[in-house]
């Protein structure tokens, strides 16, 4: 067996994108030694490929932004499903994240009078969103990368050494959270390099994973998204949130192939590009639900005029919330009216001067030239929905980022809650340095209590870890890594994709036991030096236990409502509403309660209109006779504990 | 359509060789996919490094059939028919395992230059910067790490006891982003010639030819900083500031106790 190197820490966080490196960053500044952890090489997490750009009522461009209108959009865009006091404080905090950011060397796009330019995106009222270009999430990771280095020349200055306080652990992999009692002790893994184990002992955890797209088959993510923070945090005793809402962006690439599900960023249709049916008829105005009418043309001319005069005119329809534009496009293609290779057609080309395109979606330009021979100054693209974000994630204290498991903490996309059942764009960036920061604070601060009373990791423990990890290269018969994905792929694809159905979600919890089973058997071959089947076989059973946690809240949630659209309950419900889905294991297998939502603030729900409210709340809420003995159980059956009501009363 | 191609491809560490493969390939596929139809297929340890599979975060380079490539943004279509693909992994750099390599070399050399350093006068907020300033930052900023210039550059490509004093096309577009970013006050002109190794440089543009991203690193990165290097030397302000000991206008010294950081503090 290879040796087991140990580290001990004060912080560790798991993720190295735009949320871990934030939080190692604060952690650091707070004086704790900390290590970052990371599956890929350093600067390279899957942040790296956003694109539009973090959203912060900075104001520059529209002077009436506030960050009570970013909270106000923000609740709209989830549906009044999100955490309120997350919405609030990322509201308040995202312009100094994103000043600080250009403090540190990020160099967003320029307004003329020299400020941080910000551009229009769906579900914002005001120009919100810090760009560059369309690689903004590239500047965002560089910037905190570059921040960690700087503090790592600070730390060989004092102490002669660049890692003596805050290290880097690239490529490597944790499969396993371990703890002393009910606390946090220390997180296990492999080094994809080497193939040696590490443990590594901290009383605090940050987990920073990002999401879970590649349970699905068409998605915008990239290979680190199986949902192993999800994973982690449920063997490790905390709860999941919300697990059924899955953003599918409007836009993917569809063609060809081999690209199917590649990301075609928001910016377009924000800088003015629209979407048109097999038929030229641009079909989104027939899309505008009732809640968004008062906010959204209705003729092509008054959205045209809004791009120049948005005083005077109301929003083009392709700018609605991207729960809406996929559905629309869903359904355009399913009647008929779809592109040749199963899209719509999304056009820039008639709209803007080439050049004008070239420099304002330089990527979006290379990427359809290099990956699909189509220039998009010249010819419409072929884009449809792709599997892009979980809004569920570790049910977090929104203040410290605290989970239910002390000593472990979330932030960034695996962490839920903020985004309620539908995310903006991006609210993602800013969310993650906002709530990054926030965990190191909150980590910091725990380990300040704790003192020295530092938890132990058990040797037994670490075996049984380390012997889990080898299991896949030790067997002598078993299935194949590779075919197991794609059929977990196919199965989230087609049963617990865009559009649901009771029977068929049924049917995938059925297909993913008899999956989970099989995976238990897996095998890989080779050694366990860079060893790609075996990282892959020990992502499964992390893909496995997500997708059965958003399959049964899926099931559960007997509405529809952003992220989650069922076909046979099509309706939004005010009295879900009011309810969270909670996921936790028992004994080992995935199980659920209902919580209630913390209810608005008063001077928060003086934000919205009573018309407006009506769409949304319960009568009795509307009259303000919430909550005393109010019940939460929309069809009468499972309530949430009277236990994990009161814990939510007492945090808000 | 489905044709079947053959793949020569290195495998193993420090010792390997090329091994022959037949394997599928359909229409608009990448290079990418058809390393994970060999994976999926017949070789399933085959070690290959690759992240975002859309050309943004600058992990899969390789060299296919001799040439410094992103694996995911090489298409099969770019081949003639009949041609064999061969792919290996980066010369410049040890090799890890079969595509796989050691890319620590650049995070060691990252890690020399001092960083961004704003007048301590000022504070987040207070910036106001032109956006033709900043432009020819943001340039070098759209840098994707993927190191197929440093690969590719014959100062270090096989010349090991070169990376010592040399930092690579990379990090000296990296030192010039800082020069040319209007808020930075550090100076580090010197050094990028002294510890950063810019004199190797005779100007090739080999590293500009195969940047996916496209960015002129020897026309507006590598000759600019040698132009301000020159000046440097000549700027009779500096030279005086110097013999008298003057603060202003001092030189910034490479980050202390960063390069090959030893075991044992020093202090
Ligand atoms: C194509 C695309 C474009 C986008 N554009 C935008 C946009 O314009 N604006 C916006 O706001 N949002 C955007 N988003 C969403 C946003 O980019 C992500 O939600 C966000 O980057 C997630 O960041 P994170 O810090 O939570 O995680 P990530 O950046 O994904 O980082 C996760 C980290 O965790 C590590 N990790 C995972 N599992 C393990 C493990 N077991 N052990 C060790 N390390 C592990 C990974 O290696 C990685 O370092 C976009 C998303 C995509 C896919
Ligand atoms: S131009 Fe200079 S840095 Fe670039 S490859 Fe040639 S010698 Fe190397
Ligand atoms: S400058 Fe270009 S070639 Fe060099 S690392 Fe950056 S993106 Fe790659
Ligand atoms: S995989 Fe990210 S650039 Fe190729």
């Amino acid at each position: 067996m290879s040796e087991i190197t140990r580290h001990s820490y004060d912080v560790v966080v798991i993720g190295a994108g735009g949320a871990g490196l934030r939080a190692a960053i604060e952690a650091r500044q707070q004086g704790k030694k900390t290590a970052i952890i990371s599956k890929s090489l350093f600067g390279k997490a899957h942040t790296v490929m956003a694109e539009g750009g973090a959203a912060a009522a900075l104001g520059n461009v529209n002077s009436d932004d506030h960050w009570q209108v970013h909270f106000r959009d923000t609740i709209r865009g989830g549906k009044f499903l999100n955490d309120p006091r997350m919405a609030e404080l990322h509201a308040q905090e995202a312009p100094q994240r994103i000043l600080e950011l250009e403090y540190w060397g990020a160099l967003f796009d320029r307004t003329k009078d020299g400020r941080i330019s910000q551009r229009n995106f769906g579900g914002h009222e005001y120009p919100r969103l810090a760009h560059v270009g369309d690689r903004t999430g590239l500047e965002l990771i560089r910037t905190l990368q570059q921040r960690v280095v700087q503090l790592q020349q600070a730390d060989a200055a004092e102490f002669g050494h660049p890692e003596s306080m805050l290290k880097v652990y690239a490529e490597t992999t944790i499969t396993e959270l371990l703890k002393d009692g009910d606390r946090i002790a220390g997180a296990f893994g492999y080094i994809r390099e080497t193939g040696d184990f590490v443990l590594f002992e901290a009383p605090a955890v940050i987990l920073a994973t990002g999401g879970i797209g590649k349970s699905f088959k068409v998605t915008s993510n990239s290979w680190e998204y199986t949902g192993d923070g999800h994973a982690l945090a449920l063997r490790a005793g905390a709860t999941l949130l919300n697990m059924e809402f899955v953003q599918f962006h409007p836009t993917g690439m569809v063609w060809p192939p081999s690209v199917k599900g590649i990301l075609v960023t928001e910016s377009v249709r924000g800088d003015g590009g629209v979407l048109r049916n097999s038929e030229g008829e641009r079909f989104m105005f027939r899309y505008v639900p009732d809640v968004f009418r008062s906010q959204y043309a209705e003729t092509e001319e008054e959205a045209d005029g809004w791009y120049t005069a948005p005083a005077e005119h109301r929003r083009p329809p392709e700018l609605l919330p991207r729960d809406e534009v996929a559905r629309a496009i869903n359904t355009e293609v399913k009647e008929g009216r779809g592109s040749p290779h199963g899209g719509v057609f999304l056009d820039v080309s008639t709209r803007l001067p080439a050049e004008e395109i070239t420099r304002r979606l330089p990527s979006m330009y290379h990427q359809f030239r290099e990956l699909a021979d189509v220039d998009i100054t010249a010819e419409p693209m072929e884009v449809g929905p792709t599997c892009h974000y979980v809004m569920g994630g570790i049910e977090v204290d929104a203040d410290t980022g605290a989970a239910l498991v002390p000593g472990l903490f979330a932030a960034g996309e695996v962490a839920g809650g903020m985004h309620g059942s539908n995310r903006l764009g991006g609210n993602s960036l800013s969310d993650l340095l906002v709530f990054g920061r926030r965990c190191g604070l909150g980590a910091a601060a725990y380990l300040d209590e704790l003192g020295d009373a530092r938890p132990a990791v058990a040797e037994a423990e670490i075996r049984r870890a380390q012997e889990e990890v080898r299991a896949p290269l030790e067997r002598k018969t078993g299935e194949d890594p590779y075919a197991l994905h794609q059929e977990i792929q196919q199965t989230m694809n087609d049963l617990v994709g865009i559009i649901r159905r009771g029977p068929e979600i049924e049917q995938a919890l059925e297909s993913l036991d008899k999956l989970r089973e099989r995976a238990a058997g897996v095998r890989a071959e080779g050694g366990t030096i860079y060893n790609p089947g075996w990282h892959l076989a020990l992502d499964l059973p992390n893909m496995l236990l997500v997708s059965e946690a958003i399959a049964r809240a899926a099931l559960e949630r007997t509405e529809s409502r952003g992220g989650h659209t069922r076909d046979d309950y099509p309706a939004m419900s005010p009295e879900w509403r009011r309810i969270n889905l909670v996921t936790y294991l028992r004994e080992g297998r995935v199980d659920q309660r209902r919580q209630p939502l913390a209810p608005l603030r008063p001077d928060l729900m003086e934000l919205f209109e009573r018309e407006e409210l009506a769409k949304y709340l319960t009568d009795e809420e509307l009259s303000g006779t919430e909550r005393t003995g109010a019940s939460v159980d929309p069809d009468g059956h499972g309530g949430p504990t009277e236990e994990a009501a009161s814990a939510k009363e007492d945090e808000s | 359509m489905t044709t079947k191609r053959t793949f020569r491809v290195w495998r193993g560490s420090g010792e390997g060789e090329l091994v022959h493969y037949e394997v599928e390939v359909n229409e608009g596929e990448v290079v990418l996919d058809v390393l994970h139809r060999l994976q999926a297929t017949q070789v399933p340890d085959l070690a290959v490094r690759w992240n975002c599979k859309a050309g943004k975060c600058g992990s899969c380079s390789v060299e296919i059939n001799g040439r410094p490539r992103l694996s995911c943004m090489t298409r099969m279509s770019t081949f003639e028919p009949e041609e064999p693909i061969t792919i290996t992994p980066m010369r410049t750099f040890p090799v890890i395992r079969d595509l796989v390599c050691d890319v620590s070399f650049n995070y060691q050399k990252a890690r020399e230059i001092p960083s961004f350093t704003p007048d301590p006068g000022t504070e987040p907020g207070d910036f106001r910067m032109a956006q033709a300033d900043v432009e020819r930052s943001q340039e070098f900023r759209k840098c994707i790490e993927c190191f197929l210039c440093q690969n590719v550059c014959h100062v270090i490509r096989d010349h090991e006891e070169n990376k010592e004093h040399f930092s690579g096309p990379r990090y000296l577009i990296r030192v010039t982003e800082l020069e040319m970013h209007p808020e930075d006050t550090a100076d580090r002109r010197t050094i990028s010639q002294e510890e950063f190794g810019l004199g190797y440089c005779n100007i090739t543009k080999c590293c500009t030819e195969v940047c996916p991203e496209h960015i002129k690193i020897t026309d507006n990165g590598l000759i600019p900083l040698k132009e301000r290097v020159a000046d440097r030397k000549y700027d009779p302000l500096v030279w005086l500031g110097s013999k008298i000991g003057l603060r202003k206008g001092a030189d910034t010294p490479i980050a202390p106790n960063t390069r090959k950081p030893s075991s044992a503090p020093e202090q």
